[in-house]
């Protein structure tokens, strides 16, 4: 075997980065093992199926990635602070902004917005849990061990190196002979496996296991923005994974699918891709617009504006997203009639989503707005959005875009949507359901100094990018010269990152804060909620609700604080519950062997793992475990405990 | 509460553009393609601008009035459906919007993608723009003429780039002059490029392809016509001929300087989207559909080496580009 493509060439920051992985391996083995952990980890978080620790698991795997993320982030704005910088170099810088790309789409903002959901979806329709309980634990690990084979690709064998859209020939073996792009085929193949079954199960669940009375227009926006999500999850999924089965065939079976020769089509990559890209951009932004209708709600004590036009604006949203792929190629020359019609196309989604804007602005009218973290990032959403929309509509225009199209604008444009539209929507999420998951609030004090640092920052580091392209600075340069003028601007961009950098520090550091000296919650409904999920006790117990509710309005936790309308009125009786499972858990690993032996060619023991992977699923479909019933006394002893009565 | 970010931001984009915006290359156009998009573009940022302030405004009023203080304490704000009106405001106006901005955009789309109506007159000048590792080959059929890495063109003249790629996808772009446009290697796309001022421009491939990316730039010349011809009459009397072997090389390398040969590479080397090559082949449908290209006419200009096997297709002589072509190959085998 050939042990020369295991190894990544030398250069002090992928040995420092190989040297960390390893300490902090060992760490933690080292850790779990000295604490006697290893007995707790398994029983309560490899095996769980409960939808609301699967769910705190996606997010602290999201939080990882976001700092991985970020890692390649500030390298990338250091090696294009100053002109002919000498801090990374061309093959290096490109792996960083692919695996940039990757990783804050994938697996950082999808799962982020997946660990919210799993938590908060159950609860807001008033279900014991998801459809699928198990099949939500398979999803994880599969998720999981996609984004850590990614992750490996950095010191074995080499990140993928032709951006995260991997246009061919570029990312075919000819152009791209390491192992880099084999790593992109496999870990979103598996990773987006694990997506495309959450997709499925959400939108049954939601479907299915509404409480009695809640109706699909009494749903609270963040349910029905997370249904919408799934559907297009379902819909745009299988897309990724034929493109990159058949991109999996080129690169290690010497199939033809993309390549020059032989009858490929390098635009049939850039279709597909994009077919599926683009509505994944929707993926991680409706779900975003759920979470500020909750948080708008919630801290202007109002109920939402307009919410029948809010939710017919995200499902044409969500129409209209996959109508509009090709814009993502104008300059490939497809002519006057091809780009005008996805110009169009491009545009009227601003309409829906001014539309939600505005319900926005009037839900805050005439409310009692209190400035909470969590309020603090979703009302600097909509400016900052607002930007990014407005520039969408420019890039839009196909004629213009042949000026904008693969250059800083672009970058611009994105990080105005995506960031307002999915990372402050997860931050302000992750600081409003915080105290429901945990039982205690994260400090608001060092949550609005960490909201400041982000919010200035994050504008000085991609504001002057608008300009950088309309200069003419393209993309995904490693360097440039001293005379093309590109220089001042992105050292004033490099000093912007370094300040969104000490914002999430912040961010964190007020998690490691607040968990050691907040005081703990014993309300329950920390924020005067209005939706289902602030009426189970805090921390909620496994089954959720000892009582289904009855719903009869919309914000039902709502009407029930201010006109007394009974919630719970069935009495307590036993609760069936699923058991825990150690097989998906299982399947991930197999499923992560299995891809790492794909990406070095390694037959015999990829066949070995395949097969391993078959004996998992048949051993999982011939299981024959109905869970338990927890009986009545426990449910009222535990609900007596947590709602703080003595028993 | 105000958001100071953004609104600090926007000050900030006000002092960039209003002193004239010289060093920002898009919005300083030197020809009549980059002038319709820098027009368009400055168009819809004030469009843009009117949508930013209304929203702002808006935002503003809503947070300093409603905001929670002292005096409004223990104020339950009522319940508030919605107003069909007000809803169907900010439906319809972003509408008007968006049909004045699409019309803008076929129009400027459409102007771009022809020859510039001052020029329309003029037989355009044919260039071939090929994209191959971190470089650019440009060759000039009508001249016999081939340069590496960068382009003289008359001033005033209509010129018509031909974009390929002998490997990765590059997209050509001269900011200046022209959007930019894909170079593939299996077909031929078209850009319409004129220059109305005397200068050397930068042009560069936007397109991501690989470790050398950063440095693909070229230099584009735009000189008088009496400079070109004599330009062109010297390149033919002293720079040596390009040979298939010595094109092989170019090819090869992966970073090079500038380059001048006496002959071009599509004489021995011809460009995708040619007749021959694409008849014959299975991807003709494909082609067909594609508006960017011409097969036939550039046919004429360099007459690319018989294929070895002749379809039945290829026999028929020069077949005129309205002619209706065979859309499928069974339909080809049944004529």
């Amino acid at each position: 075997m050939d042990l020369d493509k295991f190894k990544v060439h030398g250069e002090p920051l992928i040995y420092g980065a190989m040297v960390s992985i390893a300490l902090a391996t060992i760490g933690i083995l080292v850790g779990l093992t000295y604490f006697k952990k290893w007995g707790y980890l398994w029983r309560e978080w490899l095996t769980t199926v409960d939808h609301k620790k699967i769910g705190v698991m996606y997010i602290l795997a999201a939080l990882l990635m976001l700092f991985r993320g970020g890692v390649d982030a500030i390298m990338m704005r250091l090696q294009t602070a100053a002109p002919e910088m000498k801090f990374l170099d061309a093959q290096h810088y490109n792996e960083v902004f692919t695996t940039h790309g990757l990783i804050m789409i994938l697996f950082m903002a999808m799962p982020f917005i997946i660990g919210l959901m799993n938590v908060i979806i159950p609860l807001q329709i008033g279900a014991r849990d998801v459809a699928f309980p198990r099949l939500n634990a398979v999803s994880f690990w599969l998720f999981f061990m996609g984004a850590m084979l990614l992750n490996i690709s950095f010191v074995i064998g080499g990140s993928p190196d032709a951006g995260w859209s991997a246009y061919f020939p570029l990312a075919s073996l000819e152009f791209s002979p390491t192992v880099g792009n084999n790593y992109y085929s496999l870990a979103l193949q598996i990773s987006g496996i694990g997506t495309l079954i959450t997709g499925v199960n959400f939108i049954v669940t939601i479907l299915k296991m509404r409480a009695p009375g809640m109706t699909l227009m009494k749903m609270p926006m963040f349910t029905w923005s997370v249904l919408i999500t799934n559907v297009i999850i379902v819909f745009a999924f299988p897309v990724l994974t034929v493109a990159l089965a058949l991109m999996m065939f080129d690169r290690l079976f010497g199939s033809q699918f993309f390549t020059m020769a032989n009858g490929g089509m390098d635009m049939l990559w850039a279709n597909l891709f994009w077919v599926w890209g683009h509505p994944e951009v929707y993926i991680v932004i409706l779900p975003a617009f759920g979470i500020y209708s909750e948080i708008i709600a919630t801290f202007s004590k109002k109920n939402l504006y307009g919410y029948t036009s809010m939710v017919f604006s995200m499902v044409i949203i969500s129409l209209l997203s996959f109508l509009v792929w090709a814009h993502h190629f104008y300059t490939m020359g497809q002519g006057v009639m091809v780009n005008s019609f996805f110009s169009i196309t491009t545009m009227a989604i601003a309409v829906p989503t001014g539309v939600k804007i505005f319900n926005w602005l009037f839900t805050l009218r005439k409310g009692r707005i209190t400035f909470t973290t969590p309020m603090l990032y979703t009302l600097a959403f909509i400016p900052i959005f607002t930007i990014g929309g407005v520039t969408g509509v420019m890039l839009a225009m196909a004629s213009a875009d042949y000026q904008y199209h693969n250059t800083m604008f672009l970058v611009a444009h994105f990080h105005y949507v995506l960031i307002p539209g999915a990372v402050f929507a997860v931050i302000a999420g992750f600081h409003y359901w915080f105290p429901k998951v945990f039982g205690f609030r994260l400090n608001e004090r060092l949550g609005k100094h960490a909201f400041w640092w982000i919010i200035i920052s994050f504008n000085v580091t991609f504001f002057p990018l608008f300009f950088l392209g309309l200069m003419g600075m393209t993309r995904r340069m490693y360097t440039y010269s001293e005379e093309s003028g590109f220089g001042p601007l992105n050292m004033l961009s490099f000093v912007g990152a370094v300040g969104l950098a000490i914002g999430f520090v912040i961010l964190v550091y007020n998690i490691y804060w607040s968990t050691r000296y907040m005081p703990r919650d014993t309300t329950s409904d920390p924020w005067d909620g209005r939706t289902l999920e602030w009426a189970t006790p805090s921390p909620i117990p496994a089954y959720n609700f000892a009582v289904v509710p009855n719903v009869k309005t919309r914000d039902a936790f709502w009407a029930a604080k201010q006109d007394n309308v009974p919630l719970f009125e069935d009495k307590i009786t036993k609760i069936h519950l699923p058991n825990n499972t150690g097989k998906p858990f299982i399947l991930g690993v197999i499923f992560f062997f299995l891809g790492f032996f794909l990406v070095f060619s390694m037959w015999i023991p990829a066949i070995v793992a395949g097969v391993g992977v078959i004996i998992m699923l048949a051993a999982m479909s011939f299981d024959r475990d109905h869970g338990f019933y927890v009986p009545a006394e426990e449910v009222i002893a535990t609900e007596k405990k947590l709602r703080g009565e003595t028993v | 509460m105000k958001k100071k970010g953004p609104l600090y931001a926007l000050f900030l984009s006000l002092l960039f553009i209003l002193p004239g915006c010289s060093s920002l290359s898009v919005l300083n156009p030197k020809g009549p393609a980059a002038r319709t998009l820098s027009d368009t573009i400055i168009l819809s940022i004030l469009v843009m601008a009117g949508v930013l302030a209304v929203v702002y405004i808006l935002y503003i009023f809503v947070l300093v009035k409603y905001r929670a203080k002292k005096s409004n304490e223990g104020y339950i704000p009522e319940h508030e459906e919605g107003n069909k009106v007000l809803e169907a405001i900010w439906i319809i106006i972003p509408i008007i919007i968006v049909a004045f901005l699409s019309v803008v955009t076929v129009k400027s789309t459409h102007a771009v993608e022809n020859v510039a109506t001052e020029y329309k007159d003029q037989d355009p000048l044919v260039i071939y723009a090929s994209s191959s590792n971190w470089k650019w080959h440009f060759s000039y059929p009508e001249e016999g003429i081939e340069t590496v890495n960068y382009v003289n063109i008359p001033v005033h003249r209509a010129v018509e780039f031909r974009l390929y790629s002998f490997g990765t996808i590059t997209s050509f772009w001269v900011p200046q002059l022209a959007g930019q446009k894909y170079a593939m290697s299996d077909m031929i796309t078209e850009l319409n490029l004129s220059a109305d001022t005397v200068g050397s421009y930068i042009g560069k491939n936007s397109n991501f392809s690989g470790k050398g990316f950063a440095h693909m730039e070229f230099e584009t010349l735009v000189m008088t016509d009496k400079d070109y011809q004599d330009w062109v009459k010297e390149v033919k009397e002293t720079a040596p001929a390009l040979t298939e072997e010595e094109f092989k090389g170019l090819l090869a390398a992966e970073v090079l300087g500038r380059k001048t040969y006496s002959s071009t590479h599509l004489t021995f080397s011809p460009p995708p989207g040619d007749h021959n090559e694409h008849m014959s082949g299975n991807g003709s449908e494909m082609d067909m559909e594609n508006g960017g290209m011409e097969h036939e006419d550039n046919k004429e200009i360099h007459p690319s080496p018989e294929p070895s096997s002749q379809t039945e297709f290829d026999s028929v002589p020069n077949p005129e580009v309205n002619e209706p072509l065979p859309s499928s190959p069974v339909e080809e085998t049944t004529n």
